[in-house]
């Protein structure tokens, strides 16, 4: 098995193969690699939680909702909110409402 | 849908245009399903389109995901956030974030939407606000809307606080004086319970930390009994589902609190005595078995050798840092390495225990592991690990992968040459990576490697015999026979007598002719790198000098080249066939050992180049160190071909322009062969040209000394012959015929001559600048009738640059009673290949009549 982390110039690249799909974060140079790995990993269960059984077609369709969500995730390269419920939240009311 | 109303519209959902898009199966397609979305999306901003303001914004960013110019979709963005539905500021403000940066001035105008939206009463509109802020606000935009911020991080709603908390980094990224503001509220909202704020708020005081000092000072006093709090609970903590993460609690706040305690720790011996108990537990108590725990545990150790931690905290993170090591995941490995990186600082001693693993992970599968294991070893090596460690690198050299080949070589030489007390051992190393991967080696690292040679008489028989073993075995790599080539020209009496054998060597016999095949086969079939080829010749022409038999063979072989395509070539075969058939006479003075090349001064340029200095300034000879001829060099930027090149090794054609780096090697190797002493300091020392170098050399001629330059007569060193500009005529009538070229500068010639006028032309030339001329042009008037509205005009070939400057006037006195002049400079970019040539064109009033005379120049000088 491959080591999920690349070193390009100054910084590094984490990705994580889900089958067809790579996801990939750029991180510079102290960042905690595995810390990346398990954040991928929360995105994924995060989307698969609304979506139902995510797949590329999902993403690939509702663009502006997996930005959304990974608005409520990260911001400015800092981790927001962990818990899939409250970072779902307002995603499930604005779209009761429209 | 409405087509009516704009038939523009392409009235497309998003998802058939996204579907259009896949179903492309060129890229022209998609291009045109793209040109035509932008198309109508810019026919709706501009109607000013209401209703699928939405859609045409989410289709917009679908098409910059594509990477797809989308500027004029800036303005929209500015309009959706500006209006009062939650969807359309939703869209406008992901718009905002995604399709500009905080480079755009556009950004400014958000400032006024955003601070109302700041204040709205709407807490998910906040939240976007902050969203957007946080993500790309500029500096200014930072300062307007900072005090906002530090309000909103004190409402009670959650939510809020964590975006407002991590809004609050950006602001102290860019306007790092703020950091003050908010280090009160930033310690206060430890206390809080909810994770979300909680991470946030430790990231945020970890950003306060590294922005401003008294931030740290305050957040040591005031925080380190909460964090050590909030981590004993979440690690201590039952099973809570919404934070669950493979029996974990939560590790990313875990991950997080340990780093700030790194942060607060560091150098703080106090810090790290309050936190050396959690630390203990988290890191026994956290189970490895999956990948949270590991992140955890990683954490952990790196905060450990980053605070001032007791020993038995010490041992206990390098029996993690061992386990890791051992571990069959690579991503596991890979942090492994890392953490060992930063146990150099802390603690050699257990590093050095795991050197054998190490080097394992260097022939590892994988390359990132390769990669930092080649690094790790880089830092372990000292004096007593050397020689094994190099050896097993150049063992693991023959089988490495080409692209892990480069980085291999340039470690080892640099490990080589840092511990090379042992001058034989070194030889030896350079010459087994050289045979190995002689193609990957820097210049600069052969070049060092040569001026050890030449600093080592007591191992350069040594060395030329080595390399000609080397030689002879294989001939593919360049670097290689590049140095195999110059031993054997420099030292080839050595190679053939076996003089000065060390013990370890065997006798063998090397014939002359040997020799002379060797260079023969290296310059003929071995490569077509010219460098090595103008190398080739070089060492023919000393060997033809040091075994007098082989004369009439090498000349042979060097004639072969004199009608070479390559310019450097052709000319080095004939120049050097010259000497050998007409200059016996001086060949043996000028083909003498070469002066030792001065290592000192090469290692001080080395360095100082490597920080990409330009100025090579060379003074007129100081202090001569050794060598029989010190000869300044050339100009501070003239093209490589100029300047002495003793192992003439640039070989591509002059360019006009050289930058910083590309002339650093050349420089070098100015340096490299002993050109003057590298004394920078006396930049008054002029730069002359080459070619008055060689006048000099060859004491001919009456032309001014320049800066005390002694006209010697002195022809030691071997290469100066050769060193010359490309095609300068003067060089070659000197070998012909050394007959004195009196007048070294260039005679005024009259270029053009009708009855009514007459041009001269003056030229000067700066030294070390020989493509560049400087010409006076002198019109007088031949007739009796003054003209008026004199105007000159020339034009000349594309690869000379002209500039004109303005005349000295525009009527020229009858009669010669006076002149004009005007000044052009020329710049010859072929200069040495093609002569100067111009077409003038002369204009004029007399008695009124307009009239225009015409001409061609073409008795400029030779040598322009």
């Amino acid at each position: 098995m491959q080591c999920s982390f690349v070193e390009h110039r100054n910084y590094k690249v984490v990705y994580r193969r889900y089958a067809s799909l790579f996801f990939l974060v750029g991180v510079d140079n102290d960042e905690n690699e595995l810390a990346i790995l398990e954040f991928i990993h929360l995105l994924v269960e995060t989307m698969d939680r609304h979506f139902g059984n995510v797949c590329e077609l999902d993403i690939m369709f509702h663009l502006e909702k997996v930005h959304f969500m990974l608005e409520e995730m990260v911001m400015n390269g800092c981790i927001v909110e962990t818990s899939k419920q409250n970072i779902l939240a307002p995603i499930q009311l604005m779209e009761k409402t429209s | 849908m409405d087509l009516s109303l704009n038939p523009f519209s392409s009235g497309t959902r998003l998802r058939d245009m996204i579907r259009a898009i896949r179903a492309s199966k060129t890229a022209a397609e998609e291009r045109a399903v793209v040109r035509r979305e932008c198309a109508a999306i810019r026919a709706a901003i501009s109607d000013n389109d209401q209703d699928y303001r939405h859609r045409n914004m989410a289709k917009l960013m679908f098409i910059h995901m594509l990477g797809y110019p989308t500027h004029f979709g800036q303005m929209e963005c500015l309009k959706l956030i500006a209006a009062s539905g939650f969807p359309e500021k939703r869209i406008g403000y992901l718009g905002l974030t995604l399709l500009l940066d905080e480079r755009q001035e556009v950004l400014m105008l958000v400032t006024n939407s955003l601070k109302q939206d700041l204040n709205h009463s709407n807490q998910f509109i906040v939240g976007l606000a902050l969203c957007a802020l946080g993500n790309i606000c500029s500096a200014e935009m930072a300062r307007d809307l900072a005090p906002e911020v530090e309000r909103l991080l004190q409402t009670r709603d959650p939510n809020t606080k964590k975006k407002a908390a991590l809004c609050s980094i950006r602001i102290v990224r860019k306007v790092p004086d703020l950091a003050e503001n908010f280090m009160g509220s930033a310690a206060s909202l430890l206390k809080e319970k909810h994770h979300g704020v909680l991470i946030s708020v430790v990231q945020l005081c970890t950003e306060l930390c590294k922005a401003s000092r008294e931030a740290l000072e305050y957040l040591r006093k005031h925080s380190v009994e909460g964090l050590v709090r909030i981590l004993r609970d979440v690690s201590n903590s039952s099973y809570a589902p919404e934070y669950d993460i493979a029996g974990i609690t939560d590790p990313f706040l875990h991950i997080r609190v340990l780093r700030l305690m790194r942060t607060l720790g560091q150098g703080d011996a106090d810090c790290s005595e309050h936190v050396n108990d959690i630390l203990a537990q988290v890191a026994t108590k956290t189970e490895s078995n999956k990948n949270a725990g590991n992140a955890i545990l990683y954490e952990c150790v790196e905060t450990i050798m980053g605070i001032e931690a007791t020993s038995g905290l010490r041992v206990l993170a390098i029996n993690i840092l061992g386990r890791f090591l051992s571990n069959r995941d690579n991503n596991i490995r890979y942090v492994a390495l890392n953490m060992l990186m930063k146990a150099m600082a802390v603690d050699t001693l257990a590093v050095q225990r795991h050197r054998v693993t190490i080097l394992e992970c260097v022939k590892d599968a994988d390359v990132s592991i390769r990669k930092r294991a080649l690094e790790l070893v880089y830092l372990l090596v000292n004096d007593t690990n050397v020689k094994p460690l190099t050896k097993e690198l150049v063992d693991y050299l023959e089988v490495s992968d080409d692209d892990f080949k480069e980085d291999l070589t340039a470690k080892i030489c640099s490990i080589v040459e840092k511990f090379s007390q042992d001058k034989l051992w070194y030889l030896d190393q350079m010459f087994k990576v050289l045979t190995l991967t002689g193609n990957f080696v820097k210049d600069d690292v052969w070049h060092a490697l040569i001026v050890l040679i030449s600093n080592a008489p007591e191992l350069q028989g040594y060395s030329v015999r080595s390399l000609y073993k080397a030689l002879q075995a294989s001939g593919t790599q360049e670097s290689l026979v590049r140095v195999a080539v110059w031993c054997i020209g420099e030292y080839g009496e050595m190679l053939v007598n076996n003089i000065s054998m060390l013990d370890v060597e065997e006798p063998i016999t090397v014939t002359e002719s040997d020799a002379v095949d060797a260079l023969e086969l290296a310059l003929k079939r071995y490569s077509v790198d010219v460098t090595t080829r103008a190398m080739c010749l070089v060492a023919l022409l000393k060997l033809s000098s040091r075994f007098p038999q082989t004369s009439k063979r090498i000349q042979a072989i060097v004639v072969q080249n004199k009608g070479n395509t390559v310019l450097e070539l052709q000319q080095r075969s004939i120049e050097f066939n010259s000497i050998i058939q007409r200059h016996q006479s001086i060949k043996s003075s000028l083909l003498e050992r070469m002066p030792v090349l001065d290592e000192a001064s090469y290692l001080l340029k080395r360095a100082a180049s490597s920080q990409a200095t330009v100025s090579l300034t060379k003074s007129a000879p100081s202090a001569a160190s050794g060598g029989s001829l010190k000869v300044p060099n050339g100009a501070v930027k003239p093209p490589p071909a100029p300047l002495a090149d003793l192992l003439d090794l640039s070989s591509d054609d002059a360019p006009v322009t050289t930058s910083a780096p590309s002339t650093a090697p050349n420089d070098f190797l100015q340096d490299l062969l002993g050109i003057g002493l590298i004394d920078t300091s006396t930049a008054g020392g002029a730069p002359s040209a080459s070619t008055d170098i060689l006048m000099d050399l060859l004491s001919i001629g009456s032309y001014p000394v320049q800066n005390g330059l002694p006209a010697t007569s002195n022809i030691g060193s071997p290469g100066q012959v050769t060193k010359h500009a490309p095609g300068t005529p003067q060089v070659i009538d000197l070998l012909d015929g050394l007959s004195p070229n009196v007048n070294a500068a260039y005679p005024s010639i009259t270029a053009f001559q009708s009855a009514t006028l007459k041009m001269t032309f003056n030229f000067k030339k700066q030294p070390g600048k020989p493509q560049e001329t400087t010409m006076h042009a002198s019109f007088t008037n031949l007739t009796s009738v003054t003209l008026t509205n004199f105007m000159f005009q020339a034009a000349v070939p594309k690869f000379i640059q002209l500039r004109l400057d303005p005349a000295s006037s525009s009527t020229l006195p009858a009669s010669g009673n006076g002149s004009i002049t005007q000044s052009l400079s020329v710049t010859n970019n072929q200069h040495g290949q093609k002569p100067l040539a111009m077409r003038i064109r002369i204009s004029y009033k007399v008695n009124g009549e307009d009239r225009l005379e015409q001409g061609q120049i073409s008795n400029f000088p030779a040598g322009l």
